[in-house]
């Protein structure tokens, strides 16, 4: 097709790229500005060099985000590479009803994470569910909610729950590309289906899993919405609970909120997420190698 | 046709194979492969429902909670999962003492808007970046893969700053507008176009087309599909949506449900059934069309998560 020398492939592309240009990218770069100045909501702010890192580094609260939002992420992580794999293995097989059952694994993706954070706090309560039956069968009640290390594993459960429909979702398409012969050749062989599993699954979706890993890491770090909704907006008693994103929404929000510091604060969840997903990808470059 | 293979790859396959399979020439262990002995067909489907009563009934449990009325402990022992006498009498309630329709009203315009814009930006930005040839393409193509890689929970301060000068914060304008046309949605829509024949579009060129009639006429209706699941995933991501309404809002007249209902579990938290209500009120819509488009969704999933 002829090359336009006209207008009309900007008319095409305008909207989009002054969306994306506005909502996008002048906010990112004018997080970093912000980031080395003490603005405030109502206030410009004046240019103070590096005084919010330096402030950072310091600050408890920093350390206790950025320790719990890690902790999400090796928590969350494992689970949510190895669970809906063996979820789509379980689903894969034409069986009557599948479709149907593939469909309901897949409900809580749908939901809000607001829905959904609500369902398990309830199910969690101290008069919940869960306890109920715990103590009903004679275990004892559990503090699922009220001790703040329980909590923070609570929500990863949370987290985990409502993301292995998606990522099954994910591993089934590519379990789809896996021959079949591959499988009955080993069977063949005699191996047992954990065997199968190690030496024929698991290096035919080897990709799929870090596609998944990457993913479900940079998700993880930015967790805000199942802790927030568990612990409280404060992160439970003395912010034990705080996320790291959830305290850049703590420290910027608000019509005293510090701007600066939160810029500085949401610069480092930035620079740590595409952290992650470059070490997810180079990890897996040297596995090929 | 080409849908339903990506929505369904296994059966896809399985199909294929049963159709072009020449039952003669497969060997027994291949055959021996494919039908599952009895004890294992049983032991799959226990382990279906167990797993249908982990990621289900949670959901259930919130239902049963929300028909059951003052009279019946909710929190005894044994639960019970059938409510003894159901009533909608909470659904009244949590309407009562937060305006629950209001908000659902609130999300529904927020959700229509995000995906009347995303699906007629995104359409419009991929079919210039798939089918012309322009000084700055390439430019133009490397602005939206950087945007995706941006993400929001990094920019939701400066988002905030800059609604607050436009005067849009506490406005459902200012809900919608930084997610409005999404830089994955372009790129997905820019795939679609680019997988179109071209002949087509050649010939109408030839007949002296414009770009605008070979876009409308053309090209747009030969990504109906990819257009679906934009749609659908646009109404999915407006209407689940938390942290950013949750910033740019203050005024409780502009809540959106997820809004709402934090308010409503901060505010009544010690009143389950109409958190209950509340909660379902927000996820049934959503169940709704998930049932009825199911494999929109699990193709959005595919393509968003190869992409992205």
């Amino acid at each position: 097709m002829k090359t336009h020398r006209s207008a009309s492939p900007w008319l095409f592309l305008g909207p989009g790229l002054l969306v994306v240009a506005a909502f996008s990218l002048y906010p990112f770069l004018s997080t970093v500005a912000h980031s080395f100045t003490d603005a405030r909501t109502l206030t410009e702010g004046r240019f103070i060099g590096s005084a919010n890192y330096r402030e950072l580094i310091q600050d408890a609260m920093f350390w206790t985000g950025l320790r719990n939002s890690a902790l999400y992420v090796l928590g969350v992580v494992p689970l949510l590479v190895v669970l809906p794999l063996l979820l789509a293995m379980l689903v894969q097989r034409q069986i009557p009803g599948i479709t149907f059952f593939r469909a309901a694994f897949y409900t809580p993706v749908v939901a809000s994470v607001v829905v959904v954070g609500l369902i398990w706090v309830w199910l969690l309560d101290d008069r919940g569910l869960i306890n109920a039956l715990l103590d009903g069968l004679g275990f004892g009640k559990v503090g699922f909610l009220s001790d703040p290390w329980l909590l923070l594993f609570s929500a990863m459960a949370v987290t985990v729950w409502k993301g292995l429909g998606y990522y099954m979702i994910i591993y089934l398409a590519a379990l789809a590309n896996v021959p079949r012969e591959l499988h009955e050749a080993c069977a063949v062989d005699g191996a047992g289906a954990v065997r199968r599993f190690l030496t024929v699954t698991v290096p035919a979706v080897r990709s799929t899993m870090v596609l998944v890993a990457a993913l479900s890491a940079v998700n993880a770090f930015k967790v805000f919405s199942e802790v927030y909704l568990m612990a409280g907006p404060t992160g439970g008693p003395g912010g034990e609970d705080t996320t790291l994103v959830m305290l850049v929404q703590q420290v910027g929000t608000g019509l005293s909120g510090r701007v600066g510091y939160a810029s500085a604060l949401s610069v480092v969840v930035f620079v740590i997420t595409l952290g992650l997903m470059l070490l997810v990808l180079r990890a897996n470059r040297r596995e090929d190698a | 046709m080409s849908e339903r293979v990506m929505a369904r790859p296994s059966r896809a396959r399985g199909g294929a194979q049963r159709e072009d399979g020449k039952p003669a020439a497969v060997p027994r262990g291949r055959r021996a492969g494919r039908r599952l002995p009895r004890w294992q067909l049983l032991l799959r489907y226990l382990l279906l429902l167990a797993v249908l009563a982990l990621t289900v009934g949670p959901f259930l449990w919130q239902l049963s909670t929300s028909l059951k009325g003052p009279g019946e402990d909710i929190y005894r022992y044994p639960p019970s999962l059938v409510p003894h006498r159901a009533t909608l009498a909470n659904y009244g309630g949590v309407a009562r003492i937060i305006p629950v329709w209001d908000f659902a009203l609130n999300s529904l315009k927020v959700a229509a808007a995000n995906v009347v814009t995303n699906c007629a930006g995104a359409a419009l930005a991929g079919y210039a970046l798939a089918r012309m040839r322009f000084r700055g393409r390439r430019a133009a193509l490397v602005v939206f893969v950087m945007a995706m890689l941006v993400p929001v929970e990094s920019i939701m301060i400066a988002q905030f700053v800059t609604m607050r000068e436009l005067q849009l914060n506490n406005t459902l304008l200012g809900v919608v507008l930084p997610g409005c046309i999404g830089a994955m949605n372009v790129l997905l829509m820019r795939n679609a176009f680019a997988g179109l024949p071209y002949e087509v579009e050649e010939a109408a060129f030839v007949d002296g087309a414009n770009a605008w009639q070979r876009f409308v006429r053309i090209a747009l209706p030969s990504v109906k599909g990819t257009l679906a699941v934009v749609a659908i995933f646009a109404f999915m991501g407006a209407w689940d949506d938390f942290l950013w309404p949750l910033i740019v809002l203050s005024d409780q007249s502009k809540f959106t449900l997820t809004i709402g209902l934090n308010f409503l579990h901060g505010t009544f938290a010690d009143n389950q059934r109409l958190v209950a209500a509340g909660t379902v009120i927000a996820v049934l819509p959503l169940i709704v069309l998930f049932a009825c488009l199911q494999r929109y969704f699990f193709r959005g999933v595919g393509e968003g998560a190869v992409k992205g």
